[in-house]
């Protein structure tokens, strides 16, 4: 009986760890092809932290229109500038937010644009360089209300 | 399709003076992920593409998803060197294009 009793609760535990871990281990990982679509990006290459700062609010209430302001620090000459900055979202329908080319006619790597965030999530910025060299930055915003379905 | 797109930038700049461009066009910018009443999917329609060149040189430009809001805003900066003409596009998913230009002189 006591065997039993132990095998039931060990198995009872076992599913509740399951149940626990599972959903964690779910927003962890990207519901999308954010990776991919970064991995294509930098073609397998690894994007160093720095450079980028990204302006997003901490808590968007509403999913819909959640402004991004971006910088990147470069000199934006001939020989050294931005040339394009990817940006994904890791839970939206589709990770694909937009790309943005920059030129040395730029003067500056700043831009601004409103972006559509379904839930809350993160949003990743990859900056490749003119000598090829890559930058990327996150950030999490928690959306009250989503802006995608309907 | 859209509207007159509305753009902001300086009527005139010192030579080497980086100015900052606002643009706005409307659009309902279909996700695609919407339904309508009867459940059906309705299907994507959004502007794909914006362009901003100055003299015929590309200064600025994006690719843009679905996740990009309604009445896409789209702000960026320029470096003028000399006078001349802003052109800017926007390309809609059904081939259409936007056009808009906007001159600016160097200032005396």
């Amino acid at each position: 009986m006591g065997a039993i009793n132990r095998r039931q609760a060990f198995l009872l535990g076992g599913g509740f760890v399951a149940l626990t871990v599972l959903p964690m281990a779910a927003n962890a990982e990207p519901s999308n092809d954010a990776g991919e679509m970064i991995k294509k990006f930098t073609g397998g290459k690894e994007a160093a932290k720095g450079k980028i700062t990204l302006d997003l609010p901490e808590i968007a209430e509403n999913g819909n229109t959640v402004p991004l302001a971006l910088t990147v620090e470069s000199p934006m000459t001939a020989e050294n500038y931005v040339k394009e900055v990817l940006f994904v979202a890791d839970g939206n329908p589709n990770a694909g937010v937009a790309t943005l080319m920059f030129t040395p006619m730029s003067g500056k790597a700043e831009a601004s644009i409103r972006i559509r965030l379904a839930q809350t999530q993160n949003v990743i910025a990859v900056a490749k360089m003119s000598d090829g060299s890559l930058f990327t930055e996150r950030k999490t915003v928690k959306v009250t209300i989503g802006g995608c379905g309907g | 399709m859209a509207d007159k797109p509305r753009i902001k930038l300086p009527k005139e700049a010192r030579k080497g003076e980086i100015i900052q461009i606002k643009t706005l066009v409307s659009h309902l910018m279909e996700s695609g992920q919407r339904k309508d009443a009867q459940g059906k999917p309705i299907p994507r329609k959004i502007i794909n593409k914006f362009t901003c060149e100055f003299n015929d040189k590309p200064v600025f430009s994006c690719v843009l998803e679905p996740a990009i809001s309604a009445n896409p805003y789209i702000q960026f900066d320029a470096k003028v060197d000399e006078e001349g003409t802003f052109k800017f596009a926007w390309t809609d998913d059904d081939g259409s294009v936007v056009m808009a230009e906007e001159k600016i002189a160097l200032k005396a």
